[in-house]
């Protein structure tokens, strides 16, 4: 229960798609200019994402992985088909788009009309793609998990868009220099927040650090009873070899 | 370019600067941001995206009597995800070191948006040879920023240039580093990549006020 919260936050916060490893820019900047459409295309990237990540670790654990066809047969059991992962992976995302289009047109209109070409394009959204490439490479262990990690990321994405659709729709009641109107000043917003999100790190490395410090205390204190009779030895050792020398000393006198 | 009559030329010249995918287009933004902290993994990615779009542009062009409208972003897919699975192997192959520092960025290839946005707005609708000479314009043109963000941020952020020290040694304090100079931690972390993207948006449109945009 407590690595599926740790992930939870962790992809929310830490290693947010937007912010720590930039995935999903282009629609992110392309599609922010309104908060409405923003969370139109939030909500479908959260429902892929939740979708194709659970079922690409079916693909990568039964079919792509080394070793992941012996459930055929012994003789299956040095296969390794990892290099047919972008294929595989950007089938099962093309289809799963193709049906939440079909889904979206049919019982919302409007939000379709909205979303117009960047509905299709969630299929190339580097987001959706990059969390199932990230669940292979960051090998995450069991079903459940690789759910949680879909949707943790998918509302990580939803939250970045919504945050600079609102951002975007006040600043144009301020007075930006001119070239940077538009998409130069989005950069550097959503370059900021990347720096205000890293601060996020924290929330776990911190805790855990300062378990470690605690730790480290007991076992520090713990020792000083031994050692307190360690030196009295060390002492008259030292002082028998001073002893010694003084004597060799003397009688070379 | 005597080779290349004036309208094909355009095709190359255009993506460099007044067309270009990343700053005009926002095209193909994301491995340009993660992957520019240094020098050459820019420029690997910058041949690998070259090779790619060039390459893709011309199957799909030759394609395009033949694909169905309503399959096509699938019939795309599939070109793509072939093309990147020989980048992604040729890489592990001769360069496996850089592989693991470009990690999913080399699979991102595919979702690149600069190949998609290419062939539905230039392959699907020109000859070979034209898409061709697009495909090599527009990943010239995205190589380009890509070389000047990692060429910034290696330099400033770790005083190197493909991995050779530039400044001095940082430890020993030599050359520049006996001055007081300090590398600049900042431009290592991916958000500096968004700030000096977007600086570089405000010199183009800057030198260039046509391409002001409305907020």
């Amino acid at each position: 229960m407590l690595e599926h919260i740790e992930l939870f936050f962790r992809s929310i916060f830490i290693d947010n798609m937007v912010f720590a490893v930039f995935l999903g820019m282009c629609s992110y900047l392309a599609v922010s200019k309104k908060v409405a459409t923003a969370v139109g295309l939030g909500a479908a990237v959260i429902f892929v994402l939740a979708v194709t990540v659970p079922l690409n670790w079916l693909l990568d654990r039964y079919l792509l992985q080394e070793g992941a066809l012996s459930w055929l047969g012994p003789e299956y059991a040095d296969y390794n088909l990892s290099f047919l992962s972008f294929i595989l992976f950007i089938a099962t995302i093309a289809t799963m788009v193709q049906l939440v289009e079909i889904v979206v047109e049919k019982f919302s209109p409007s939000l379709y009309n909205s979303l117009g070409i960047f509905l299709p394009l969630i299929a190339v959204n580097c987001a959706i793609l990059g969390g199932s490439l990230f669940m292979q490479s960051r090998q995450i262990e069991t079903f459940g998990l690789a759910f949680n990690y879909g949707l943790s990321s998918g509302i990580g994405w939803f939250l970045a868009i919504l945050a600079i659709a609102a951002i975007r729709e006040k600043i144009r009641y301020s007075n930006v220099p001119a070239p940077l109107r538009g998409l130069g000043i989005t950069f550097i917003i959503t370059g900021l927040m990347g720096i205000g999100f890293q601060s996020f790190g924290g929330m776990l490395t911190g805790g855990d650090e300062a378990a470690e410090d605690a730790q480290e205390t007991v076992q520090i204190e713990a020792p000083k009873e031994e050692k307190i009779e360690t030196p009295t030895k060390e002492v008259t050792e030292n002082n028998s070899e001073i002893d010694e020398k003084e004597i060799s000393y003397n009688d070379v006198k | 370019m005597g080779l290349l009559s004036k309208k094909d030329a355009n095709l190359i010249k255009d993506p460099l600067a007044d067309n270009n995918p990343i700053t005009i287009q926002v095209l193909g933004i994301c491995s340009a941001l993660a992957i520019t902290a240094e020098l050459k993994a820019s420029v690997v990615m910058a041949i690998a995206v070259m090779f790619v779009l060039g390459l893709g542009n011309v199957v799909i062009s030759a394609m395009r009597n033949i694909i169905p409208s309503k399959i096509r972003i699938i019939v795309q897919l599939i070109v793509v995800a072939t093309l990147v699975i020989v980048v992604d192997q040729v890489l592990k192959a001769f360069a496996y070191p850089l592989s693991k520092t470009l990690s999913v960025f080399v699979g991102l290839i595919i979702t690149n948006c600069i190949i998609m946005g290419r062939f539905e707005a230039f392959a699907l609708g020109n000859g070979l040879w034209r898409s061709f000479l697009d495909g090599i314009g527009n990943s010239l043109g995205y190589g380009i920023i890509l070389v000047i963000v990692g060429f910034f941020r290696e330099l400033l952020g770790s005083g190197t240039l493909f991995g050779y020290p530039v400044f001095g040694d940082p430890i020993e304090k030599t050359g520049l580093y006996s001055f007081g100079y300090e590398n600049n931690g900042f431009m290592i972390i991916p958000p500096a990549a968004l700030i000096v993207v977007g600086i570089i948006i405000w010199v183009q449109r800057s030198r260039n006020p046509a391409l002001i945009e409305e907020n």
